[in-house]
């Protein structure tokens, strides 16, 4: 890994101290989900569709009930019925109708994709549990289902829902047929941009849905009070979220929801909705026992929120010096059996890291057959990523340009326009990209034939959004730090770090944890790569809080202004007599005497977290009687603003990249015609192993976010987005042949060395 | 329990238990479920995530495709028998110093696998460690750091044995 440049003079961050959270989870304590054990607890189990579609006729509940050991039996008539349209009191935990929601945890008249839950059973034990599922009979009336986008969106084709409420993940979209809603963006007057431009490419791409393949499954205990307060355990990536889906879906006040996150095993976007959650509560009510409903790895593929597939148009235009003139996209993305997919990310992320001053964009997000779609890592930006980045490198070679220096050429700047019409904000593109063509990588000639090397780019919004934060300052010195935003992979520390920093003191002394619903103040799930940056604002501010506190205190104790009392680094000093001096600690032991330790708090709702760049760059050798694509060397390149902690920026880095390759080369979802999910395990749903991955160099740049006080921008999503473009673009310098599709399997890629040939 | 229920003698991190068993109760759920050993994680139950990886009779097994009642007077390992007291095992150190971990799912089972093979090898190649370890997945980091970490934990046993 390359350190940053332009370390600025700060004490903690930049530095890479242990995670505190560390030890328990290499000594096998952490608690996740499925490790919360209650007295009298049952275990659940839930019945799901084996049609695509299909109405449900009749459900037979008496054998499952009848079982020894069955304790409770559920179905779609024991929730609460919903109206219409239902949405979340703020976008605080969905942007959603909750009517889909709860439809979408447990099917009601007719079920909409393969794994859609029909009933639950309550049992002693999860074998029992999963016979006595078993044996409920559910009667069906099949129906033909809509498996992909073209169908969807055919005239011919039957409406999904009689009526549906739009999706509005990030932009609104508006009914615009049967099975579709969309939504439409433009900038500039030139009308004539491509029909006088030098050089016009235009490319269709296909990509297929992928699972954010987390490796613990959805868990959940629910214990039901006799006072009605419900108590949740879960793995989430937002509480708060989890908390008002189950209070709208349940009819039940928020006020009597208490959900404690437990560690999470991974959630990359797919963990802040609830699946079995209302069902574990409703069986908990009924039995009077907690609860647990743990999926299993077949249910986690079928029966959540993969990322959509798409087919997307691209059409770029540029002069023949290779300025980009024009650009036109079209993405259509699976909205799957609910509205609310991630098209409106995608349309923002599609062309926002080049300058291009006309442009349109239309996103359609289309209703069908297949698991409601939801975010995973930079929502929708991998599709459309993929397509815009192979047709910068098909451009540039039109142009006869190096595809870096076209890429520099047209990289966007802070003041341009991007295509919401605003001006971009401070950000280090070019510095990337420059830092690409200066790295030894790009200038170490490759070793041997039906090799290549190809790069790609990309930029990602991410978002900012609430976040609370306490802090406590105990009269022995140490620091409790309280937040409500789930740690996925070390925020605890990089939050402690912020803290410290502030405070002046070593980041040892910093403990911090996540609190349930009831113990801190609303906030945002952490999803959009927020947490380091946006929880990181309210920690500065609590840490401002605490210590202007401790000032006051210190002025109590020298009997002086509290305007007199200087704090520099973590100490404080009497301005008239600054012979009187104490330092954090020999304050905080006084702190007892002078009214009790200090809690103070802090609240951010930034609009944004400044924009994610990264840069990719790949090798790739083909094999040519088999297709597989062998990675030989990969570099990441990202501008992480301030990376607080640099090997966990460098961690997201190869963990998004990893993911990226996955997408790029082997993942996806296959359905048999009729619609049933063929690949349920994770021997089948392949994601890169050990051996498939090659050591990912990662090179970290810093152009400060000139909104947040320490310049932190988000890091987590971005480094998903390059892998397939760069790859694909390392694979036409390797073979000659261009993928228009994900994944690039051997297969696939055989295939077109094949036609190539031929 | 049911009237099939077997019970099983096992030796868990050098103390013994006894207790009844399903026989179709998999070795992970008798450490998860019967004796709240739950450090040992699902991820998959079918045998494709290397999760659930411990230790039985010096081998690395997946606890999720071994049955319980197969387990009789054997003797196994768990990641929670690693480390002596507070003193961490050198892999679990290295684990966190070469910050090998994320959310921290598959680490037990990355450590029990890695394990297995430092106590065969002492010195594996990257290569080696890469292949050994194919069968964990990992979703967060991209395995290089874990790599690394294997490695380091190998010097340090090594070292260790002069
Ligand atoms: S849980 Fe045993 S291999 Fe996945
Ligand atoms: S650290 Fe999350 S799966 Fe490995």
């Amino acid at each position: 890994m390359s350190e940053p440049n332009n370390r600025r003079p700060y004490r903690v961050l930049g530095t890479t101290p242990l995670r505190e959270d560390g030890v328990e989870k290499v000594m096998g304590q952490a608690r996740f989900a499925d490790d919360v054990f209650l007295p009298r607890m049952l275990h659940a189990a839930v019945v799901r569709s084996p049609h695509a579609h299909a109405k449900i006729r009749k459900i037979s509940t008496h054998k499952a009930t009848a079982m020894p050991g069955v304790f409770a039996v559920l179905t779609g008539s024991d929730f609460p019925t919903l109206e219409p349209t239902i949405l979340s009191h703020s976008d605080a935990s969905t942007t959603d109708d909750l009517k889909d929601i709860s439809e979408n945890c447990m099917a009601r008249d007719r079920v909409l994709y393969d794994g859609h839950v029909v009933a639950a059973v309550a049992a002693l034990s999860r074998h029992v549990a999963q016979q006595a599922a078993e044996a409920i009979d559910v009667e069906y009336e099949i129906l033909a289902p809509i498996l992909d986008i073209e169908e969807a969106l055919n005239e011919e084709t039957p409406a999904l829902h009689e009526d549906f409420t739009p999706g509005q993940f990030v932009l609104q979209t508006k009914k615009a047929s049967a099975n579709a809603s969309g939504f439409e963006m433009n900038i500039g007057e030139d009308q004539d941009a491509f029909s006088t431009a030098e050089v016009v490419v235009e490319k269709r791409y296909r990509t297929r849905c992928v699972h954010q393949g987390y490796i613990e499954p959805h868990a959940v205990t629910v214990q039901w009070g006799s006072d009605g307060i419900m108590t949740v355990w879960t793995c989430t990536q937002g509480h708060f979220a989890i908390r008002e889906q189950l209070s709208i879906v349940l009819q039940h006040p928020l006020s009597k929801i208490k959900v404690i996150p437990t560690e999470v095993g991974g959630g990359f976007g797919g963990k802040d909705l609830i699946y079995v959650e209302p069902a574990a509560a409703l069986l908990a009510k009924k039995t009077g026992c907690p609860v647990k409903m743990v999926m299993s790895r077949a249910e986690t593929l079928r029966g959540t929120g993969p990322s959509p597939g798409a087919v997307i148009n691209v059409r770029l235009a540029s002069d023949k010096k290779g300025t980009l003139l024009a650009a036109d996209l079209e993405l259509l993305y699976e909205a799957g059996a609910y509205p609310g997919g991630p098209v409106g990310s995608a349309g923002l992320a599609a062309t926002s890291r080049y300058k291009i001053s006309n442009q349109t964009i239309r996103g359609v997000e289309v209703l069908l057959n297949k698991p409601k779609m939801k975010q995973y890592r930079a929502p929708g930006g991998v599709p459309v990523n993929f397509a815009v980045e192979s047709t910068i490198d098909i451009l540039a070679s039109k142009v006869g340009i190096d595809p870096l220096d076209f890429r520099l050429k047209n990289a966007m700047a802070e003041g341009d326009r991007m295509v919401t019409g605003l001006p971009c904000p401070k950000i280090g593109g070019r510095e990337l990209l420059e830092a690409v063509r200066d790295h030894s990588h790009y200038r170490t000639p490759l070793s041997g034939p039906r090799q290549g090397r190809g790069m790609a780019y990309a930029l990602w919004f991410g978002a900012g959004k609430t976040s609370s934060v306490s802090m406590t300052v105990h009269g022995d010195g140490s620091v409790l730090l309280n937040v409500g935003t789930p740690d996925l992979s070390g925020t605890r520390l990089t939050l402690s770090m912020q803290a410290a920093e502030v405070l002046g003191i070593d980041v040892a002394e910093v403990s911090a944890r996540v609190l349930d619903t009831d113990s801190i103040a609303f906030s945002y799930k952490t999803v959009a790569s927020r947490t380091t940056h946006s929880t990181g604002i309210a920690v500065y501010q609590a840490a401002n809080n605490a210590l202007r506190e401790m000032a006051r205190r210190a002025a109590v104790y020298w009997d002086i202004e509290e305007s007199s009392v200087a704090i520099t680094r973590g100490s404080f000093s009497d301005l008239g007599n600054p012979s009187r001096c104490l330092s954090f600690f020999e304050l905080a032991k006084l702190l007892e005497k002078l009214g009790g330790p200090i809690t103070v708090y802090g609240n951010a709702s930034p609009g944004s977290n400044g924009c994610q760049l990264a840069a990719h760059l790949v090798d790739v050798e083909v094999e040519v009687d088999t297709g597989k694509i062998n990675l030989l060397r990969y570099t990441a390149f990202q501008d992480a603003g301030n990376a607080i902690h640099p090997d966990y920026v460098s961690g997201q880095m190869q963990g998004g990249a990893a993911q990226g390759v996955g997408w790029a080369l082997n993942e996806a979802y296959f359905y048999s015609e009729d619609g049933k999910l063929l690949n349920t395990s994770l021997l089948d749903y392949r994601m890169p192993t050990a051996v498939d991955l090659p050591d990912i160099e990662t090179v970290i740049l810093e152009t400060p976010n000139p909104n947040h006080p320490f310049g932190v921008r988000g890091v987590g999503e971005v480094p998903i987005m390059p892998p397939a473009g760069a790859i694909a673009n390392a694979l036409y310098n390797a073979a000659g042949i261009r993928m228009t599709e994900l994944p690039m399997s051997p297969g696939t890629v055989l295939e077109k060395i094949k036609e190539n040939i031929d | 329990m049911s009237e099939y229920s077997r019970r099983v003698q096992v030796t868990i991190n050098a103390r013994e238990h006894e207790i009844d068993c399903e026989p179709r109760q998999s070795l992970l759920e008798l450490l998860r479920d019967g004796l709240q050993l739950t450090g040992s994680k699902e991820g998959c139950n079918d045998g494709n995530c290397g999760a659930c990886a411990v230790i039985l009779e010096g081998k690395c097994v997946l606890s999720c495709c071994v049955l319980a009642v197969e387990v009789d007077g054997a003797i196994i390992e768990t990641i929670e028998g690693l480390s002596d007291g507070l003193e961490l095992h050198p892999l679990q150190s290295a684990f966190l110093q070469e910050t090998a971990l994320q959310c921290g799912y598959c680490t037990p089972g990355l450590i029990m696998a890695a394990k297995d093979l430092l106590s065969h090898e002492p010195n594996p190649s990257e290569s080696r460690i890469r292949h050994w370890l194919a069968n964990n997945l990992c979703r967060c980091t991209g395995y290089d750091r874990i790599i690394k970490a294997v490695k380091k934990a190998g010097e340090t046993i090594a070292a260790s044995h002069e």
